[in-house]
């Protein structure tokens, strides 16, 4: 006859079983439509651009050195790439400046809602909340409503008389840093919120019993014990802003170019898929960098919460 | 006259931010709610109040047509989304002996999360339009199995949050009094989970309601969803249909939320 | 020896538990066997991480043993799981399912057994009565007291009529007044339904007031099995005196010993009678245990002197802080009366009288 310990080991090995069955469907699913595909796009970076879209099946280094450099078509010389470093700066300034920008409007906020009553703190999440799940697009399209030549804007402005032609503010970077902070900022007051409603305010009375005034109580007391909220925040908008396609496509109007746009180019009409797939896989790369420095330091912050 | 308090929660200037804040998020959603009431042929001038770019919306057959599509892709994308997320979650949650590869679950349900949209909107316009020439095969089933991918995380999250809260005893006191781990499961477990799969199924509706970037690369001809019919419209010049389009929309994400927000309010 | 396993509800033989693996492994419970008796209010005290929750579990089902048996009136259930066996659970946070009323919660077990409905609607009003809370049945369980909840959480467990009741901590989420109103009211259930309640505390006057039998279990291991008196009086082990209720500690060497007791000589040079508990192993050097409220202070003489260092007030009774000559503090508990102490003051020079039979010698 087994064991009791036998029978408790075969029993753990049933329940392993069993959860990687329940996980399958799941796994699977983000397989296929997934991860998976990203390893086709890895492949297509080393092939040749067939003439008609789609690649050549013969490998070629091409694509990844032009997401860098550039050949002069008529004298073969080598350059570098002065458009696609030019749309690398501009996606990451514009992403940084989101980034800034969100926390700046973000961080009162969200403050604001966390020392709100507890009865009526809900509503002014939901606030914050209704933007949030609004279509992307829809939103882009209202901060354009604002922007425009015959906008809010410009016909407030036309009104006090302050101007007489309107002022270009669409297909700008300032309209594409606009839209950004526009639709990413309930991205960075949400987690900021969920840690400043963790926020001890006891803490923040001993900050104000040892003689620290308002401003030094938000330096050396909230802000150090909100730290988690405000790097999850920041890389919440930082990501997606670097990605980010549908707004500087509306907001840039096609000249303004960020990576997302630079990439979808080169599968429309630029008809080079693989300088497409090698660019696609160095966003890929900055986002990575940026999650395992989050992930570095929210394991940091873990690991001395008690410190 | 009362002496002011010294208020310990207050911060100098925050509370006139954030009202700011509010005021600039709702700003230019209330400008397009007003001029989808617009009775011009362009946005740019308000000439007085009129519903006929509603009208014009409803007998749009291009937007009737992207709608029930969005819905249909939705519809399908959340259930399929919600049931594996939800199996996923029971998988991953409460393991009382920690096993190798449930760190590498994690990863790969949140995997398109991590990811930008972008490059995976790229990588499946080429794992799909090869998979078409293949089969010749061209309908949704692309649109809703993509959409399902990326739903996951989103269905994965309050279901999880949902049980990761659920007292476990209360399972363990069904065990004891002679409940079958089926009979604990569909008498206790589930009854308890039930708000979070209902947000869960909210949420993965919505995203799914909302995408453009995946959807833009992956659809075929005439696959246009309300979200990429709307994109390909402000290539051209932009009538208020388009605020009319988008204030039903927006109505529409106001009462998911709404109800989302009371149930998941609503805490054992 | 002929077992007699119709005498025991719960035999529990060399059961060890061991969690972890490899270098982290730790023995919750190590080789412990105790047998409980049919009707018995078995209490399981001890501190928290003693391992007597753990040995709990292992008889309701939701662990198993790394090793060893468990017998329910003479069969292994060791490896039984949980809704196979007939034992039921009372829990510390009560496990009431939020999405039942009350009258569907005690119904649960019964419907799981598959009775018929009638018989389940007549025992669940029947255990309404028993914990008297015929009034409640179609409330949420949130929308009742931590008070109804448990006497819900009571007649969940007892409505299956479970062989043995296993009760995890379940007034230790009560305020004072109502955890000593539940105490009589658990003895008064127990009386009524005659089950087995095997009762798991960390509180030894709960212990105290409300077992036939304590066991008091400490690293994995029960130390003493005795009725409350025998613990309390005959503490065998230093652990247990100290444990449970107020002890000094004397050192002291064993002159002679028969028939378990012993005369021993305090180091002081008195010489005191002493009770030599189960299992002692013969040795010269020994601790005995005095009860605070079994010695008294006088001026002169005692078993043995000291410098009283300070007087502590305690309304029924007065604590009276004694250094002792040879080293080591000893309290003496004396109760008060209206006319006033003994005029007693720190810095005064006493003798602490023991009472005769006080002494008791430890194994350890």
């Amino acid at each position: 006859m087994a064991t009791a310990g036998e029978i408790a080991e075969k029993a753990g090995r049933e329940d392993v079983r069993r959860r990687w069955l329940l996980s399958t469907p799941a796994l699977a699913i983000i397989f296929f439509a997934g991860i998976g595909p990203l390893f086709i796009v890895l492949v297509y970076s080393f092939l040749a651009p067939g003439s008609y879209g789609d690649v050549k099946w013969q490998f070629s280094t091409d694509a990844w050195v032009g997401v860098v450099l550039q050949r002069d078509i008529f004298d073969g010389t080598i350059s570098i790439a002065d458009a696609h470093l030019q749309i690398f700066l501009r996606s990451v300034t514009l992403s940084l400046a989101t980034t800034v920008l969100t926390l700046i409007f973000g961080f009162p906020t969200a403050y604001f809602i966390a020392t709100r009553p507890e009865n009526r703190r809900d509503i002014w999440l939901f606030l914050i909340t209704i933007p949030f799940w609004t279509n992307l697009l829809i939103r882009t399209f209202a901060m354009m409503e604002v922007l425009r030549n015959e906008g809010l804007v410009n016909g407030l402005l036309r009104f006090l008389h302050i101007i007489d032609q309107p002022i270009q503010f669409m297909y700008t970077d300032f309209a594409v840093l606009v839209g950004m902070v526009y639709v990413f900022l309930p991205l960075m007051v949400l987690p900021l919120f969920a840690s400043m409603e963790k926020l001890d305010f006891r803490l923040v009375e001993a900050g104000y019993d040892l003689y620290a005034t308002r401003f030094q109580v938000l330096r050396r007391v909230i802000i150090p014990l909100v730290k988690p909220g405000i790097i999850a925040g920041s890389i919440l908008v930082f990501i997606p802003s670097l990605g980010a396609y549908v707004t500087p496509r509306v907001m840039g109007g096609g000249t303004n170019l960020m990576i997302g746009n630079l990439i979808e180019l080169q599968f429309g009409q630029g008809r080079n898929w693989p300088l497409g797939a090698a660019l696609s896989m160095t966003l890929m790369a900055i986002v990575m960098i940026a999650l395992l420095f989050y992930v570095r330091n929210a394991g940091r912050n873990q690991g001395s919460g008690h410190g | 006259m009362a002496r002011p308090r010294f208020e310990v929660r207050a911060q100098t200037g925050f509370t006139v931010m954030a009202v700011l804040t509010f005021g600039l998020l709702y700003l230019p959603i209330m400008t397009l709610v007003v001029y989808a009431f617009n009775d011009n042929d362009s946005i740019a001038i308000w000439k007085g109040f009129s519903l006929r770019w509603f009208r014009s919306a409803w007998n749009n057959q291009l937007v009737v047509e992207a709608s029930i599509r969005s819905f249909q892709i939705a519809a399908a994308a959340a259930v399929l989304a919600t049931v594996a997320a939800t199996m996923a979650a029971l998988a991953t949650t409460r393991v009382t002996r920690p096993y190798r590869g449930l760190t590498f679950k994690y990863a790969f349900i949140n995997q398109p999360l991590m990811v930008p949209e972008i490059v995976t909107a790229v990588a499946l316009l080429i794992f799909f339009s090869r998979i078409k020439m293949w089969t010749g095969y061209t309908g949704l089933g692309y649109l809703i199995v993509a959409h399902t991918a990326f739903c996951i995380p989103f269905a994965y999250l309050p279901i999880r949050a949902r049980l990761e809260s659920m007292d476990l005893s209360l399972e363990t006191a069904a065990a004891d009094l002679y409940a079958t781990p089926w009979n604990t499961f569909r008498r206790v477990t589930l009854p308890l989970l039930w708000p979070g799969i209902l947000a869960g199924l909210m949420l993965a509706f919505v995203i799914s309601l909302d995408d453009v970037v995946i959807t833009e690369f992956v659809k075929s001809g005439g696959q246009d969803t309300l979200p990429t019919y709307m994109l390909g419209q402000f290539r051209r010049i932009v009538t208020p249909e388009i605020n009319a389009i988008s204030t039903v929309f927006l109505l529409l994400s106001i009462a998911i939320v709404t109800i989302f927000f009371f149930v998941s309010r609503k805490r054992a | 020896m002929p077992d007699k396993p119709d005498r025991n509800a719960i035999e529990v033989r060399g059961v060890s538990k061991i969690f972890g693996t490899g270098d982290s492994q730790v023995a919750a419970l190590d080789d412990v066997s105790v047998s409980i008796r049919e009707n018995e209010f078995f209490t399981l005290l001890g501190p928290s991480g003693c391992g007597k929750t753990t040995l709990l579990r292992l008889i309701a089902g939701f662990d198993f043993p790394t090793d060893g048996q468990i017998l329910l009136h003479g069969d292994d259930i060791a490896l039984l799981p949980p809704y196979k066996r007939p034992v039921n659970t009372v829990f510390q946070s009560y496990a009431l399912f939020p999405h039942m009323t009350v009258g569907q919660n005690i119904a649960f077990g019964l419907e799981m057994l598959g009775k018929p409905k009638a018989e389940i609607a007549a025992r669940v009003a029947a255990m309404l009565k028993l914990v008297k809370m015929e009034a409640l049945r179609d409330r949420r369980t949130s929308q009742i007291s931590g008070g109804q909840q448990q006497r819900v959480a009571l007649a969940r467990a007892l409505a299956p009529q479970p062989k043995v009741l296993l009760l995890d901590e379940p007034l230790s989420a009560l305020d004072y007044k109502l955890r000593k109103e539940m105490q009589i009211e658990l003895k008064r259930l127990q009386h009524e339904t005659g089950i087995t309640f095997i009762f798991v505390t960390h509180d030894q006057e709960e212990a105290l007031t409300m077992s036939d039998r304590i066991a008091v279990m400490s690293s994995g291991k029960i130390l003493q099995v005795g009725s409350p008196r025998d613990i309390y009086d005959r503490p065998a082990e230093r652990f247990v005196a100290d444990f449970i209720g107020e002890s000094n500690f004397l050192e002291a060497a064993v002159v002679a010993s028969a028939n378990g007791r012993a005369t021993v000589r305090l180091a002081s040079g008195t010489e005191l009678a002493a009770a030599l508990p189960e299992g002692f192993q013969p040795k010269d050097r020994v601790t005995v245990v005095v009860r605070p409220e079994q010695a008294r202070l006088v001026r002169e003489g005692g078993a043995a002197s000291g410098v009283l260092e300070n007087v502590v007030y305690f309304g029924t009774d007065t604590h009276f802080h004694v250094h002792l000559d040879a080293g080591g503090p000893f309290i003496v508990r004396q109760q008060n009366t209206r006319s006033g102490d003994a005029g007693y003051a720190p810095g005064d020079r006493v003798g602490v009288a023991i009472g005769e039979d006080a002494a008791q010698v430890l194994k350890d």
